[in-house]
């Protein structure tokens, strides 16, 4: 048997596969695809403090393996989201996080506290990377003041698991990721989208309505590795790896990396049952190499 | 239930820039409702990242197959269009709502334009009823398949350049100053779902439409098909595709 339980601070993964905010819905609209039972965690739609309609359509365009979006935080805000659908999801067998995201200090600290009251909320994602807002989002994760700002407040009325989702649209994405373990993070995840653009040609006009959008799926995979293997060298909290994971092995590159677990984003949407297989081939993958427990993998990349 | 089922190509149609595909099953169907589609993965086309919605044109529970009838768009559609009998597709079935069933004593109109016409066949099986089909294409090798609709009601046609049926739009057609309707389902090209929403409303006919969006999970997962209706931003993959003109802003 292999031990595939990964142990961070305040929250326990039966095992390091979690699904990404906004690729997965509420779990619910995947319940026929995935036994949510058998992933370490799912982390919900971003949520904010009040209802949020998004952005026009089009929100989306296909790119060489991988997608553009700027959905822009559509949902129906915090109440309704503990009114309505925590009920609903509560209980599910495993660890459910709420994405946490704000145009202002105040909204993060006020949805972040609300939550906190949740009982079988064992964490929250705080989303400091969001490209697809005008106010807030990303414009808090893409300095190191920013992020202590925002980290530092929260973390003030949020006392479980503090995991803060990090931006790849920076200079330095160690500097950032360090910045937010001194504001009190608990640990980090990466990358969120990297912001990207498309055009079509023939009517000469960009192809989404805010003309920028958040690039993901397979193709940002090389990027988000090479963010995790340099943020997991510098900070001392966890690192939560993402982007582009498709497969096993691809979660088992990031394992390597120094990511503690990761999550699934993009690849819902191409095989609704990708979380649940790669839960099953990390285990195969330990067997075939007779590892006896996934955290042996975690920063054990071989460099010479 | 919503299933992921690898089918394999058991027949194969190829019209000019179209393909009729029926899809063999080795497991039971889920049930499907008529207006609902699935969700294509497409292999082997580097350019098709996301599986594509494809409505369902037919469904044979006895020998678990479902008819796609796919119009060549882009490069996945191309790529599906092109698949040999014999090959396998991976589908995600069944998504969306579907139409909305008639009472028994309705008189019916499905007007489908283009590729639209597919989703139409299999509802109006479902209806088990008399029903008027009328089908719209910019030209006659547009209207695909008529002797499967023939069987299942009567067939109304309009071709843009007067090369079969009346010429002209769909709204056009002289059967809106003879037959009396009271619902309408219609699923085709947004300037042509408009038009119609216009006239059902000057009649005050009941009336859904099937829209189209730009998808990329096809649960309701990701947000990116919204249509913006009386209701704010709805997801078309879950809950439409198809919808009430009383509830759109157009």
């Amino acid at each position: 048997m292999v031990k595939t339980e990964i142990k961070l601070k305040g929250l326990t993964l039966k095992n390091p596969v979690m699904t990404a905010s906004g690729t997965f819905g509420y779990g619910e609209e995947y319940a026929d695809f995935v036994d949510l039972s058998e992933l370490g965690g799912i982390i919900v739609k971003g949520t904010t403090l009040h209802h949020r309609e998004g952005n026009p359509y089009p929100r989306m365009a296909e790119t060489p393996m991988g997608m553009l979006n700027c959905v822009g935080l559509q949902n129906k805000g915090v109440d309704y989201f503990i009114e309505t659908i925590y009920p609903r999801i509560r209980h599910f067998e495993t660890n459910v996080l709420v994405n946490v995201s704000g145009s202002n200090i105040d909204d993060y600290v006020t949805a972040a506290a609300k939550i906190d009251a949740l009982e079988d909320i064992p964490a929250i994602e705080l989303n400091v990377s969001c490209p697809n807002v005008k106010q807030g989002g990303m414009a808090f994760g893409v300095t190191c003041s920013g992020i202590e700002q925002v980290v530092k407040a929260v973390r003030e009325v949020y006392h479980k698991h503090l995991m803060v989702k990090l931006s790849p649209n920076v200079t330095n994405i160690a500097e950032i990721a360090l910045a937010a373990e001194a504001a009190g993070a608990d640990s980090v995840s990466l990358i969120n989208t990297l912001l990207g653009m498309a055009i079509d040609s023939e009517t000469r006009k960009p192809i989404l309505s805010m003309v920028t959008g958040g690039l993901s799926g397979a193709c940002v995979k090389p990027v988000a590795l090479r963010m995790v293997w340099q943020v997991a060298k510098a900070v001392k909290i966890p690192v939560i790896g993402l982007g582009g994971i498709s497969s096993a092995t691809d979660a088992i590159e990031f394992l390597l990396a120094g990511a503690s677990a990761i999550q699934i984003g993009t690849a819902n949407f191409i095989d609704p049952a990708i979380s649940g297989k790669v839960a099953k081939g990390i285990v195969e993958y330990c067997e075939r190499q007779g590892v006896k427990d996934v955290n042996e993998l975690i920063g054990g990349l071989v460099l010479s | 239930m919503k299933q992921i089922i690898d089918f394999q190509i058991i027949e194969k149609q190829s019209f000019q820039r179209a393909a009729l595909l029926k899809l063999k099953s080795s497991t039971p169907l889920p049930e499907i409702r008529g207006g609902q589609f699935v969700n294509v993965r497409v292999d082997g086309c580097d350019k098709a990242y996301l599986r594509r919605p494809i409505s369902i044109h037919d469904v044979d529970y006895q020998k678990n197959t479902i008819d796609l009838l796919i119009q060549e768009k882009h490069e996945g559609t191309k790529t599906l269009c092109a698949l040999p009998e014999g090959a396998k597709v991976n589908v995600v079935l069944p998504l969306g709502n579907g139409f909305t069933m008639p009472e028994k004593d309705d008189n019916i109109l499905l007007i489908g334009g283009g590729i639209g016409i597919a989703p139409l066949l299999y509802f109006a099986k479902t209806i088990r009823a008399g029903v008027h089909f009328l089908l719209g294409g910019r030209t006659q090798s547009d209207l695909m398949l008529l002797d499967r609709f023939r069987n299942e009601g009567d067939v109304f046609i309009t071709t843009n350049d007067g090369s079969m049926g009346e010429k002209g739009f769909v709204t056009d057609h002289s059967l809106w100053n003879t037959m009396k309707i009271n619902k309408i389902y219609a699923c085709g090209p947004m300037p042509m779902m408009k038009a119609v929403a216009k006239v059902a409303r000057e009649k005050g006919i009941w009336c859904e439409v099937s829209l189209e969006n730009q998808m990329a999970c096809g649960i309701g997962a990701c947000l990116c098909c919204v249509e913006n209706t009386k209701e704010g931003n709805l997801c078309v993959c879950k809950e439409g595709p198809v919808f009430n003109i009383e509830r759109l802003l157009w």
